[in-house]
């Protein structure tokens, strides 16, 4: 049987969190949002998220915020993502399928190219 | 919603839009007395009675003034249609529980689902509230509560890539032991 991981394993993960960001410069906050009102989580909302963390985890993507809110008011477009970088405006994008969720993270959050054809607004 | 756990997601939802600080989440499995409970508590605004009557019957009550969404009234058909139940307990200014359970053997039972992809999204995606999420399969208990992970980790961020996996990791086995066990 597996041992389930302990809070000695997160002691080191903290160390080496800390060394990494000392060793980074910093490019700005990035903050990933998702949408997770009761239509979004319909449209699979979860399931995007899941692959957004997936994809931070894969890439050790450091220094991401991910958050989910409440309804965003464009039910007919859910699931919503929306991406800010540094002081850039907020990016809508509709229709986030776990696909189109992780070229949004290959190319504008890791590339700094909005994915135009998913943009809402 | 084709599984329990995209439900407990949306009640959960609920709970934050609440303004809640402290959420606790108890799924029941169990295939001796044969029912599958889900409890999700919090300590957010609350309801008065009347609201309580409308979330859960909208159709029924006249009020119009507020907007009340469709999860609840949809779990609470499902749940009544496998020989169980739904009730939700509410004061104003002390918090919500819902309780839902249904015949764990019962053919129209939604399946339980991911369960950890639900979980990691709530604590990943709402940092700010402290989470207890409860599995227990025929007594066998998983208990998770982020209040001692983020104390340990003093400020750096549950989405950092190792922390995330982590939790993921913590929240998989440990559920999957509790099955395993029986």
């Amino acid at each position: 049987m597996d041992k389930v991981k302990s809070l000695e394993d997160l002691k080191r993960i903290r160390e080496e969190a800390l060394q990494k960001r000392e060793a980074k410069t910093t490019g700005g906050q990035k903050e990933i949002i998702v949408g997770m009102g009761t239509v979004g989580i319909a449209a699979g909302a979860r399931e995007t998220l899941k692959a957004i963390l997936d994809y931070i985890e894969k890439e050790n993507l450091t220094d991401i915020i991910v958050r989910q809110t409440g309804n965003i008011g464009w039910d007919s477009w859910e699931p919503i993502v929306q991406v800010v970088i540094g002081s850039a405006p907020k990016v809508t994008y509709g229709k986030v399928t776990p696909d189109i969720a992780r070229r949004i993270m290959k190319e504008h959050v890791q590339g700094g190219q909005a994915v135009k054809e998913y943009v809402i607004e | 919603m084709k599984e329990l756990a995209l439900h407990l997601l949306d009640i959960a939802e609920n709970s934050i839009a609440a303004n809640a600080k402290n959420i606790t989440i108890i799924v029941e499995e169990n295939t001796i007395a044969d029912y599958l409970k889900m409890i999700i508590t919090d300590d957010g605004k609350g309801m008065s009675q009347e609201m309580v009557s409308r979330v859960v019957d909208p159709f029924v009550t006249s009020r119009t003034t507020r907007k009340v969404g469709l999860g609840i009234p949809l779990l609470k058909a499902a749940a009544e249609a496998c020989n169980g139940y739904l009730t939700i307990k509410s004061e104003p200014g002390k918090g919500t529980s819902v309780e839902v359970c249904f015949q764990h053997s019962h053919i129209d039972r939604m399946p339980l689902g991911d369960l950890t992809g639900t979980f990691l999204g709530l604590v990943i995606g709402s940092p700010e509230i402290h989470w207890v999420f409860k599995y227990t399969h025929n007594h066998h208990e998983f208990v998770f509560d982020d209040a001692p992970i983020k104390a340990e980790l003093d400020g750096i961020p549950l989405s950092e890539p190792s922390v995330l996996g982590f939790i993921r990791q913590y929240l998989e086995e440990g559920i999957r032991q509790a099955i395993s066990k029986n």
